[in-house]
């Protein structure tokens, strides 16, 4: 099964992606392939703002009809926003995963790491291998 | 690979997303889980329920074979053709299994049960049947579907020659009946009106694309769990098991202690606890946002038996809130608290179903 991958975004091995944005902060979401994955997602939990995450921590939750997921943050930082709409919108998730559908913003600390972030080209071969 | 049902090439064809079930490659959804559940409350929608077993029970003596091997009394059973919903019992009173029983004949009946259970169910059915002489037959051969919706009956007689048509829809609720090698029932396990249908397995992709035809929408185990939930019926292996009785799973109503004369397996262990049960499965409904899942802790105040368990819980696509079972120590109170995550989250106790007929039947 094919999914898509925006070349402009970064990528984790638990697929989440990351957007850097223009103010220096990241945007974080699931991929096309996670949420292809889960099927109708019914419930979003995001961080709240202010709440300081190590890279790797479990810090949102989501949840189709049949189970719930987490979601690990790709990087060290600051929550900054959480997205609204899902609350009352999850299925935005399923619907536009790399936009409408984003999780949380990150101020990242200055010695944040994110060597370890995919590029879009080794994220499709990761789910290549994921798959065979 | 798991074992595949006679409908699995054309389920992969029609693009299901296929998880293993009990050893089965089934399908959860063929895309989206949720417009299949809404397609069985508001139109008709089709699951292929072939994984099931269907055991025939022949012989002389298998009616009163099986007073003795149910919890539910076959006695009930007064006209060809009708259904009974019943535990198969062990001698502890835990559940073997769930099932559902017709009386095809004079002396033959058949039973459904459920895929997970087969072997053992299959064994424990033989080593009893051996004293009645009664024979056993695993009807392999034969594919079951289950069409269930509003429209369900309508869209599905097109499969039927005239004639039968009009036979049956005629059939009351809980009533089957044989049009040559097929058989037809009104039973199902959503909570809306349908028929359930046993086919040579040879026809079975040629009467789901049929179906599919007349407008009946492929749904997955995954808006089959939704719906019976809805519909507040228990899941065998979720919301009762060999470790708990049916008195204490919400299936008081399935045990038939009278005529007090009837042995049947399990009888005596029930009897005790029949005054003095401590615990039962009622509904819940989630105050607040969130999803409730099997295993989540509920704690109800006033109780003096400790915790309870949900057992099934899932998200309500019909009322667009989390529902549960839930075995809970009996007490007083009309909410509990559920610990979701560590974090606990008030629901009210409310008696299932949650949904019938596509309507609410618990106020949001």
């Amino acid at each position: 099964m094919s999914s898509n991958i925006p070349t402009d975004l970064q990528y984790t091995k638990s697929h989440e992606w990351v957007r850097r944005m223009n103010d220096g902060a990241v945007e974080v979401g699931i991929t096309d392939h996670a949420q292809s994955a889960l099927g109708d997602l019914v419930f979003v939990e995001v961080p709240d703002v202010g709440r300081a995450l190590r890279a790797g921590e479990a810090c949102a939750v989501v949840e189709s009809v049949k189970a719930a997921s987490d979601v690990y943050s790709p990087v060290g930082g600051k929550v900054t926003a959480g997205n609204p709409a899902l609350a009352s919108q999850p299925e935005l998730l399923n619907h536009d995963p790399y936009g409408a559908g984003w999780l949380f913003r990150l101020e990242m600390n200055v010695s944040a790491d994110s060597s370890g972030l995919m590029s879009a080209g080794a994220y499709e071969k990761f789910l290549a291998d994921e798959s065979k | 690979m798991g074992l595949k049902t006679p409908l699995y090439d054309t389920h992969v064809d029609q693009g299901a997303k296929i998880v293993d079930f009990g050893g089965w490659d089934m399908p959860l959804h063929y895309g989206s889980q949720i417009e299949e559940h809404h397609a069985v409350r508001r139109d008709a929608g089709m699951f292929d329920v072939s994984h099931m077993a269907i055991v025939d029970l022949t012989g002389g003596r298998a009616r009163e074979f099986l007073q003795f091997l149910l919890a539910n009394d076959v006695g009930r059973l007064k006209s060809l053709g009708k259904a009974l919903y019943s535990c198969m019992l062990l001698p502890s009173g835990g559940v073997l299994d769930d099932l559902i029983v017709y009386f095809m004949a004079e002396t033959w009946y058949r039973l459904v049960v459920n895929a997970g259970t087969r072997d053992k169910d299959l064994a424990w059915i033989r080593r009893h049947a051996a004293d009645f002489s009664v024979g056993v037959a695993h009807r392999e051969e034969l594919a079951m579907i289950a069409i269930q919706g509003p429209n369900a009956r309508q869209k599905s007689a097109s499969l039927l020659s005239p004639p039968q048509q009009a036979a049956v829809l005629e059939l009351k609720p809980f009533f089957g009946a044989a049009f040559g090698s097929w058989f037809v029932a009104r039973t199902g396990y959503t909570g809306e009106d349908g028929f359930e249908i046993m086919i040579p397995a040879t026809d079975a992709a040629d009467a789901w694309n049929r179906l599919r035809a007349a407008g009946v929408k492929p749904a997955g185990l995954g808006a089959r769990d939704t719906l019976r939930l809805e519909a507040g019926m228990n899941l065998y292996g979720n919301d009762m098991d060999e470790n708990h009785h049916p008195l204490e799973s919400g299936l008081a109503w399935t045990v038939a202690f009278e005529p007090a004369a009837r042995e049947f397996i399990g009888r005596k262990a029930l009897e005790i606890v029949r005054r003095g049960g401590r615990f039962e499965l009622v509904g819940l409904l989630l105050e607040e946002r969130g999803v409730l899942r099997s295993h989540q802790k509920v704690i109800a105040s006033g109780a003096l038996l400790g915790d309870g368990e949900v057992t099934s819980g899932t998200f309500s696509p019909t009322l667009n809130r989390s529902i549960a079972l839930a075995r809970v120590p009996k007490h007083p109170n009309s909410t509990v608290q559920v610990e979701i995550r560590g974090k606990l989250h008030a629901a009210r106790v409310v008696k299932p179903p949650f949904v019938r007929h596509g309507k609410p039947m618990i106020e949001i």
